[in-house]
């Protein structure tokens, strides 16, 4: 129990995704400029996260190694999450019409999203077991949604200044995110210390 | 446009990373040190130009609807053979690489090339184009790492340097660092690309996130008017 507590707590604070493993960037500088859809987003992330791990881990440990076709990891990974996307956005858009609705915009863009694919590679790299790749899929996503909806927060603020000329835009996000992702460069330690 | 024009393009006008800001994870990442760079810069390189010249040689025959699909697959197949590739000869750049090689298949850079120049033009002129790009993408890598490794580590390509190594700004290879260096030389880029007129962003086109996002002027501008 306190190595998925571990887990859970160090994807989502230590191993951020975005802010310290720098991947998911696309989306963390695209869509994070309003709460709603920096929201809406990271849901989808979360989610698709979960059901991509809940389908890959069983190919990879159940039929990809017994049958030594490890190399074909990336093929079937990519494949099996493009289209796990369409078929939940199938069936959400037939059954749970409001969840579509809040959704399913960002669902199509997850398919070739890093962090998706990340977080499946790294739950077999790190050798877990099918309920620790789960808890680690969900602190990722949950990482994935704090650094999301904290940068928005940042971006807002940043909106209202008067930034240099070379510096408006991108740039200054990035130099924000470096801030933001100094904050997050804290929490180092802490999770291991907290069990110790 | 001739042949060295358009090997060119890739390499200042239109620089994927720091001009169109794709594959911005790779650069981040595998920017710590100048060899990882390297190394990161001529794997996605040999992706690109396998991928643009299979794709451009069948743009006739893969159907319109599915194209995304197929040259996912291509890309991921690409992939696989540089990481076998890299496993078997380099197996000290596999381990610094590590999840950054397969998540080559993801690089926008590489579909957006797919999506934007290899299914409209011939063979040749996709592997020029796709030559341009990698090198691009592998000067802007090893800027940054340069940079980083320089001030972070105190040498350059592993081999120390006299008086940095003793004032390390270790910062500069953590996270924080790779998003303060890659923002302040996008600003540069800027400034210096200040009196031209503002470029058409089209790299974005092959990206799946395009309509959402307020990145580049693709889905700003329907942000900016909707505002």
């Amino acid at each position: 129990m306190t190595k998925l507590i571990i887990i859970l707590l160090s994807a989502v604070f230590i191993n951020n995704y975005v802010l310290s493993r720098f991947l998911g960037i696309c989306p963390f500088l695209g869509v994070s400029k309003k709460l709603d859809s920096a929201t809406g987003m990271s849901l989808a992330v979360i989610f698709v996260m979960l059901m991509a791990t809940a389908v890959t881990w069983p190919i990879q440990t159940y039929l990809l190694t017994p049958s030594n076709l490890g190399y074909l990891q990336t093929i079937v990974f990519i494949l099996v999450i493009a289209a796990l996307v369409q078929l939940v956005e199938i069936v959400l858009k037939r059954y749970i019409p409001s969840l579509h609705k809040s959704l399913g915009v960002y669902l199509p863009l997850i398919t070739t999203n890093c962090a998706v694919l990340g977080v499946t590679i790294l739950n077999i790299d790190e050798g877990y077991t099918f309920l620790e790749a789960m808890v680690n899929s969900l602190g990722s996503g949950l990482g994935f949604f704090l650094a999301m909806v904290m940068f928005s927060g940042v971006r807002s603020t940043i909106e209202g200044c008067d930034v240099p000329k070379s510096f408006k835009g991108l740039p200054i996000t990035l130099v924000a995110a470096a801030i933001t992702s100094l904050s997050f460069l804290g929490f180092g330690g802490v999770i291991e210390n907290l069990f110790a | 446009m001739n042949t060295l024009q358009n090997f060119s393009k890739g390499l200042i006008k239109e620089n994927p990373v720091l001009v169109l800001v794709l594959g911005t994870c790779p650069t981040l990442a595998t920017s710590t040190s100048v060899t990882n760079a390297l190394g990161m810069g001529v794997a996605a390189t040999v992706v690109l130009i396998c991928s643009n010249v299979v794709i451009s040689a069948l743009r006739k025959i893969i159907p319109d609807k599915v194209r995304i699909p197929c040259y996912i697959v291509l890309i991921a197949g690409f992939v696989t053979m540089v990481q076998m590739l890299v496993k078997a000869f380099a197996p000290a750049l596999d381990q610094s690489l590590g999840i950054y090689l397969p998540l080559i298949v993801v690089n926008c850079i590489i579909l957006g090339r797919a999506e934007m120049f290899a299914n409209k033009n011939k063979v040749f002129d996709s592997a020029v184009d796709a030559v341009g790009m990698g090198a691009g993408f592998t000067l802007a890598l090893a800027l940054m790492a340069t940079i980083r490794e320089v001030f972070g580590n105190g040498s350059f390509m592993g081999v120390p340097i006299p008086v940095l190594s003793d004032n390390k700004i270790s910062i500069m290879t953590m996270a924080p660092g790779g998003f303060f260096v890659f923002g302040c030389l996008i600003a540069l880029v800027n400034k210096f690309s200040a009196h031209k007129p503002k470029k058409e962003e089209f790299g974005c086109a092959g990206c799946p996130s395009a309509a959402v996002c307020g990145k580049t002027s693709c889905g700003g501008k329907e942000a900016a008017v909707s505002d």
